[in-house]
């Protein structure tokens, strides 16, 4: 079956001629169509589309232009992504029937390359949220065990992946939400530097918090998902003018003499037992490879979910402000003056996690608070970033669990706080702005993914991909695939 | 108003900037185009977009800043000033707030003869808004439609200091600020179209009276004449409230021009919560001294550099330097002048006198596309200083030379109106004149003197205005005196 197959397996194929763009695009299109209804990844099938790209690829590749890696390969990209002609909900009812006449750049740069994109993935609404629980429409299923979360935001991306949905998709992490949800569901998640990947026609949830990144069934395909996304956009100008390495090229050079740091409070009450063995075995197979672990200490860890559940919230506010029933999407008829369409249609149009954080952004930035919540967190934001730096003067990359635990199952964090706590080890990252990887680490008794997570300096993702790489050479867990049968 | 008030006023005043495209996306800023023809998805503020900044109104920015002796801030930002409206696509407004462009410059004035400096708080940079089309009235209408072409327009903020106490001085300060613009170019200086627009604060204390008033924040007035009309009707107004024992309510009045009178619009109780932060999606703006020194020789000579070099090179009155250099088209258009008939009396005489009687408004693009072009009413004046034609003659040549760009020398020699200076040809038609009025020489002889201008009148009608003025009196004299 082609759709086992990894980007770079299926462009093998495509080269010698043993397979054709369009026989994987109908492949995959026919296997959607058989478990999607169970797995729930896609909001949005582009079938026809989808065919169309791949006859062209076809044709490139039969009179030998073919375009490189990602050429013909089929793809899902997150619904948080703007795509021209395609609807884009971002898995929000205030985005109904709004069909944006522009690409995201990285929609673009992955058509360029020659991709085939499926469809657009499921999401919890605007990103927010843990377990894709919270997507306006519906929830996707962990194809490991459909009564579990895929973790969220980006689920949809995860699942598509890990049920050989997509060879490969694109996902969004904020707080987290590429590493966890690969955690969750099995599957090696990256999360670039800040301002590696462009932004633009990326729907934003916290602009100095959001980044691009790929989800992919092994670490080669995640470097080739990179390489076609990063580098500077004139468009977004938090994006980079940094050269982008060839990350293909980085992989094979391994761990002898990589300085590995340990962050003691990255193990602490609350990590489930099983993930902390499957961490510290990780890092014994490493240590085995030749890498040399060295604890770290970043103190203000603790710190970070605060900070993070104050600025994002914030920007989110402000961000969402947009949506008011006037230019797009949803509005709610009937209302009496102006300010009463806005109340309608925003307040039909967002769940309630949109709600929560949108009030606690508005209060967060309100004169008189500003300075006590907003700028307090800054500040402990910079003290996050300085931790960082001290550790990284002294190491090449930090390991850590990705998430406390496993996938839980749906419906079991009612509580929005114990929900929060899910991104505690993914969130300092990100408000750090550093490159972070999960990579799967093993599974629970119950055949539930575990996620190593490995974060790196800024801007080299070169080692984090080839320190994943030479452990998911060491080890067999990639073999294993959910059950998932039609 | 009875009791002595000291007046606090400060302007805040905002300018379009002459760039191509717009504040944070690559849209025309051209005035005028069909509702949302305009814009983009970055200005209609699509979710996903992001700005970027346009780097020429930086430069009007930085141009202006020194222009107004502000210090540039080699580090400024952006950020987001929050507040729902429809006309705005993101419900925020990209703007500067903590750090801007610009601070601490000044702009000086002359009311009445005194030179008074007022102090420039501020310039930031920031877009504009688009516009509501309501169908009818706001109140009644049952649609109200959002033109997006002005949404992201690059604007500049200048925020003085409350250093201005007179309408006068807020009319000077004003107009000495427009002056700048235009004169950089950064700015059409355009009120009526919205391209200069300014808002006021002022409040009214007691001579003497510690505490500072209450101030009152005045909009919408879109001419310098309005601005003066309504502070001065907001003078009076506090000064009456505050003489009957009221207390001022710090709010926003509007100032309707036809009813001559402000309006309050919103009173404190209602006013925005902006809830500033830094715009996340635009790194911080490093202005560093190569860009700043960069701009700085590319910067002209201002308004009041070339008003004292006027005075002084070309021995103008202050009242003539100054409304030349009211603009730069028109100051430039003078200098030509003077260059090619090195008479700038005269210049400047025709220029203030007749040709902006002729040209719409003050409209620099008007002065520059005009008819007669600094040389043609160089060759005017010339053809007057060398005794060609009269000085009445020019006024009908210059008329025939604003109507049909012909040079002044085709239109006289075409139309024969050369002046006649010959004493032998004038003698013949004196003569003839004082013939026909025997009973004006009558009263002139009797000391009527007024009666040498009616005989000097009937000389240039007999001769269709070409005679020479001087030849002509001292024809008259010569014989009056015989007779
Ligand atoms: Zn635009």
């Amino acid at each position: 079956m082609l759709t086992d197959l990894t980007i770079h397996e299926l462009g093998a194929r495509f080269r010698l001629g043993d397979a054709t763009p369009t026989q994987a695009a109908r492949e995959y299109l026919a296997r959607i169509a058989a478990l999607d209804p169970k797995v729930k990844a896609y909001l949005t099938v582009t079938g026809e589309a989808a065919l169309a790209r791949a006859a062209e690829a076809d044709a490139r590749f039969k009179s030998g232009a073919s375009l490189g890696p990602l050429d013909g390969v089929p793809l899902g990209v997150k619904d948080v992504f703007c795509t021209r002609g395609v609807r884009t909900t971002c898995g929000s009812k205030i985005l109904e029937g709004f069909v944006p006449p522009y690409d995201a750049t990285v929609v673009a740069r992955l058509v360029r390359a020659g991709a085939v994109i499926l469809g657009k993935l499921n999401m919890d609404e605007f990103a927010m949220g843990s377990s894709t629980e919270n997507s306006a429409y519906f929830t996707t299923r962990n194809p490991w065990d459909l009564s579990r979360v895929p973790g969220g935001s980006s689920g949809g991306s995860a699942a598509a992946v890990a049920a050989d949905l997509a060879a490969a998709t694109l996902g969004t992490d904020t707080g987290g939400s590429i590493r966890q949800p690969a955690a969750f569901c099995g599957n090696v998640g990256l999360k670039p530097t800040y301002g590696r990947v462009s932004r633009f026609g990326l729907v934003a949830f916290a602009s100095s918090l959001d980044q691009v990144g790929p989800f992919a069934k092994d670490v080669l395909d995640a470097a080739l998902m990179l390489q076609a996304i990063a580098g500077h956009d004139p468009l977004d100008s938090t994006s980079a003018a940094i050269p982008v390495p060839d990350y293909a090229a980085e992989l094979s050079r391994g761990v002898q003499g990589l300085r590995v740091g340990i962050p003691a409070e990255y193990f602490i009450e609350g990590l489930d037992a099983e993930v902390e063995a499957a961490v510290r075995a990780a890092i014994e197979t490493l240590k085995g490879l030749g890498a040399k672990t060295e604890s770290v200490s970043l103190p203000h860890t603790e710190y970070g979910l605060a900070a993070y559940y104050l600025i994002a919230p914030a920007e989110c506010s402000s961000n969402l402000a947009r949506y008011d029933g006037v230019k797009y999407g949803l509005r709610v008829p009937g209302a009496r003056d102006l300010i009463d369409m806005y109340s309608r249609t925003r307040g039909a149009g967002f769940g309630a996690e949109v709600k929560r954080r949108v009030m606690l952004g508005t209060y967060a930035l309100s004169a008189g608070y500003y300075d006590a919540y907003y700028g307090k967190a800054q500040k402990v934001r910079t003290l996050v970033q300085r931790d960082f730096q001290r550790a990284f003067e002294r190491v090449d990359v930090i390991v850590a669990p990705t998430t406390p635990s496993a996938a839980f199952k749906m419906g079991e964090k009612e509580d929005p706080l114990s929900m929060y706590l899910n991104d505690v080890f993914t969130i300092p990252v990100n408000l750090a702005g550093l490159p972070g990887l999960s990579v799967p680490a093993g599974f629970t008794k119950a055949g539930l993914p575990i996620g190593l997570q490995v974060i790196g300096k800024a801007f080299d993702e070169a080692t984090l991909l080839r320190t994943a790489k030479a452990y998911e050479a060491a080890t067999t867990w990639r073999e294993r695939k959910p059950g998932l049968t039609a | 108003m009875s009791g002595a008030y000291d007046v606090v006023i400060g302007l805040e005043v905002h300018a379009q900037l002459l760039t191509r495209s717009k504040m944070f996306c690559g849209c025309s800023t051209v005035f005028g185009a069909p509702p949302n023809t305009q814009t983009c998805p970055v200005c209609q503020g699509m979710p996903g977009t992001l700005p970027v900044i346009n780097r020429r109104a930086v430069e009007f920015g930085i141009k202006t800043s020194l222009a107004i002796h502000c210090t540039v801030n080699a580090d400024n930002r952006f950020a987001r000033k929050h507040y729902y409206y429809p006309d705005m696509p993101k419900n925020y407004q990209i703007s500067q707030y903590e750090e801007p462009l610009a601070e601490h410059g000044h702009l000086d004035i002359e009311v009445d003869g005194a030179a008074r400096r007022i102090g420039i708080e501020r310039l930031h940079l920031e877009e504009d808004v688009g516009k509501l089309i309501h169908e009818g009235s706001l109140e009644t209408a049952q649609s109200s439609q959002v033109d997006f072409n002005r949404a992201g327009v690059p604007l500049m903020e200048i925020v003085s200091k409350p250093d201005i106490r007179t309408s006068e001085e807020a009319g000077a300060y004003l107009r000495g600020l427009r002056a700048i613009v235009v004169y950089l170019g950064v700015c059409d200086g355009n009120m009526e179209e919205g391209s200069m627009r300014c808002d006021a604060n002022i409040s009214l204390k007691r001579v003497g009276a510690i505490p500072l008033g209450t101030k009152v924040e005045v909009k919408n007035m879109n001419s310098f004449r309005n601005v003066q009309h309504a502070l001065e009707y907001e003078m009076k107004r506090q000064g009456r409230a505050l003489d009957a024992g009221e207390r001022i309510v710090q709010e926003t009045r509007l100032w309707d021009p036809d009813k001559g009178q402000t309006v309050s619009m919103r009173s404190k109780e209602f006013a925005h919560d902006y809830r500033y932060f830094p715009e996340p999606d635009l790194p911080p703006l490093n202005v560093g001294a190569r860009w700043i020194e960069a701009v700085r020789v590319t910067l002209p000579e201002l308004p009041a550099a070339r008003r004292a070099r006027f005075m002084r090179a070309h021995a103008l009155t202050a009242y003539d330097a100054d409304l030349l250099t009211g603009s730069r088209a028109l100051a430039d258009y003078f200098e030509a002048a003077v260059a090619q008939c090195g008479k700038p009396k005269a210049a400047a005489n025709w220029i203030l006198n007749e040709l902006l009687r002729e040209l719409p408004g003050d409209d620099e693009r008007a002065v520059a596309a005009c008819a007669i072009s600094p040389g043609k009413l160089a060759g005017l004046i010339t053809l007057i200083e060398d005794g060609t034609i009269s000085g009445k003659i020019a006024k009908d040549v210059f008329e025939k030379m604003y109507r049909s760009g012909e040079d002044a020398r085709t239109i006289v020699s075409r139309e024969g109106l050369t002046q006649v200076a010959d004493a032998g040809a004038l003698g013949a038609v004196v003569d003839g004149v004082l013939a026909e009025h025997a009973k004006v020489v009558e009263d002139y002889k009797a000391g009527k003197k007024a009666a040498l201008a009616f005989l000097v009148g009937q000389v240039m009608k007999a001769t269709v205005g070409k005679a020479s003025p001087g030849v002509v009196n001292s024809l008259l004299a010569e014989k009056l005196s015989k007779l």
